[in-house]
């Protein structure tokens, strides 16, 4: 647990150094590689959200529905849709998505890359393992998880919209503005801000478990659900933090 | 000096002195002395677990020894800054046991990788300068495949080229012919002393191949095993190691199953000791009717 500890902020100082330091004597990052990233990590990553983000709408829309109803105040399912999404189930929900399909294939490639010495070859080679690999990865995610939130929220709020229009029978301008109504642009921030704070400790803990594989193939396995695991968790705990921050 | 500059015939490359590095409770190098000079082939040989690949690591400097000095071109590497460090790594050529390939190149992407890092060619240089460098290692034609697609052999010939990508004055190998059939071993072999012999180079090769030893190295060293764990038992040239007195360097020549040199002790101990205790009736023969449900 301490050593795991030691090696993950061993990973976040060096990270720092080859952010913002490095370039400045050299050594820029690697945009090739990262736009590789930002395809794996980000766009092929963009159906699955798509996909949760809809239903999550849509059965949002529905819950609410059903129990405003009974008070005859359906008119605040936008609001509530809308509210829900960008301040909580947006950010939570495209992070575990991308804990599940980003952050395990990050620590599986790292760990197998570890194992079959290609890490120690890049060294051997003086191409610095953090400039090659992890920084990229980490730029990637830092843009990405941001953008997948805002499409997450627009999908979300299109499924519904889909409820609201075809089984409420509300107007799409009705929807639009009152789901805009119970929104702060102060709410899309932290919205916006919390999908950055779960981006970096995915791209993190995913990083540092998967650099620090050992055992051969049943270490990467092992690697790759504690890394799924632990994301989950520190996800869930940084959520809960940022919510009594700017909400409570 | 250039980084590309040799050293004076009588500074040795390599010089390690008193290494010594321990895995907890373990020692797997004991006080290991020895230097390497320009042009020689320094062959590292010994059985499994004597702590030669070990070594090999400490002298790339991804390991860091317990104590002892490791000085690589005059420049002592144990205690370098990371940034040195790197320069360093310019100067030398390294070939993993396994390879090492990156995965997700092609094998001319991984050949062409320390040029495109290390150097200002331009994109057609490096192709040509990859394509000649598959050519010596045989693999003509196959630099558009991923490393997953060729054979062991091939990869350890593809990481060969890439070790010697940018023609370094100092290349480190490991186990280079391990997994290769006899001709590739000889070709692998040929191109070793060529390294040496036309561009001057020096190789130092971790190997447990005898034909090899004899055939390119022109100084060998010993590590033992057992109760001479991490220590260098011989020390010399071909035919200096071949007339070696030491039972153990003898076994391993000659490829004895029984002797100083195999860690097979142990083993016999434990069966004697556990024969002993079943013979004073300690143990009882699990009966017929104890065995059925």
């Amino acid at each position: 647990m301490t050593t795991a500890f030691r090696q993950y902020f061993e990973l976040c100082g060096s990270l720092l150094y080859w952010l913002f330091v490095a370039p400045f004597r050299g050594r820029g990052w690697r945009i090739g590689h990262t736009f590789a990233q930002i395809v794996r990590i980000g766009v092929h990553a963009v159906p699955m959200a798509a996909l949760t983000a809809l239903t999550i709408g849509v059965v949002l829309a529905m819950q609410s529905a059903a129990q405003l109803a009974k008070l005859g105040a359906t008119v605040y399912v936008p609001g509530l849709v809308s509210s829900s999404l960008i301040r909580e189930l947006a950010p939570l929900v495209t992070a575990v998505i991308v804990i599940g399909r980003s952050g395990s294939s990050i620590t599986a490639e790292l760990g197998t890359m570890k194992v079959s010495e290609e890490i120690e070859a890049l060294e051997v080679m003086a191409i610095p393992p953090m400039s090659w690999l992890i920084v990229p990865r980490f730029l990637a995610m830092v843009i990405m998880m941001p953008l997948l939130t805002v499409f997450s929220i627009y999908v979300g709020l299109a499924g519904g919209w889909l409820i609201g229009h075809y089984s409420l029978h509300m107007s799409t301008a009705f929807f639009v503005s009152h789901a805009l109504q119970y929104v702060e642009l102060s709410d899309v921030g932290v919205g916006l801000l919390k999908s950055g704070v779960f981006g970096v400790l995915i791209v993190t803990i995913a990083c540092s478990i998967g650099l620090n594989v050992s055992g051969g193939a049943e270490g990467v396995g092992l690697a790759t659900t504690r890394s799924v695991v632990v994301s989950l968790l520190t996800v869930f705990l940084a959520n809960a933090v940022l919510t009594a921050l700017f909400f409570f | 000096m250039s980084p590309h500059s040799p050293v004076s015939a009588a500074e040795p490359i390599i010089e390690v002195d008193s290494l010594v590095r321990h895995f907890g409770a373990q020692k797997v190098l004991d006080g290991v002395s020895f230097k390497v000079y320009e042009g020689d082939t320094f062959v590292i040989m010994g059985g499994s677990g004597c702590g030669k690949s070990t070594l090999l690591r400490h002298l790339i400097g991804t390991e860091k020894p317990t104590s002892g000095s490791i000085k690589i071109f005059g420049q002592e590497i144990t205690t370098m800054r990371a940034d040195a460090m790197q320069k360093m790594r310019g100067r030398y050529g390294m070939l993993f046991q396994s390879g090492a390939l990156l995965q997700s190149l092609t094998v001319a992407q991984n050949v062409a990788l320390p040029l495109v890092e290390h150097t200002q060619l331009d994109a057609g240089l490096i192709d040509t300068v990859v394509k000649m460098k598959l050519e010596q290692v045989g693999l003509t034609g196959h630099g558009h495949k991923k490393p997953s697609e060729i054979s062991g052999g091939m990869k350890k010939r593809a990481a060969l080229a890439r070790a010697l990508a940018l023609d370094p004055p100092l290349v480190f190998s490991d186990e280079p012919t391990a997994g290769l059939d006899p001709i590739m071993t000889a070709v692998v072999d040929e191109l070793t002393q060529r390294l040496t012999q036309k561009i001057g180079a020096t190789v130092v090769v971790v190997t447990h191949d005898m034909n090899s030893v004899f055939r390119i190295g022109t100084r060998i060293i010993m590590l033992g095993t057992g109760p001479h764990q991490g220590k260098i038992i011989a020390a010399g040239t071909p035919e200096e190691i071949r007339a070696h007195p030491h039972p153990a360097v003898q076994q391993f020549i000659n490829g004895d199953p029984q002797g100083d040199g195999s860690d097979d002790s142990g083993e016999l101990l434990y069966r004697e000791t556990l024969l002993g205790t079943a013979a004073a009736g300690r143990y009882s023969r699990p009966t017929m009717s104890s065995a059925t449900p």
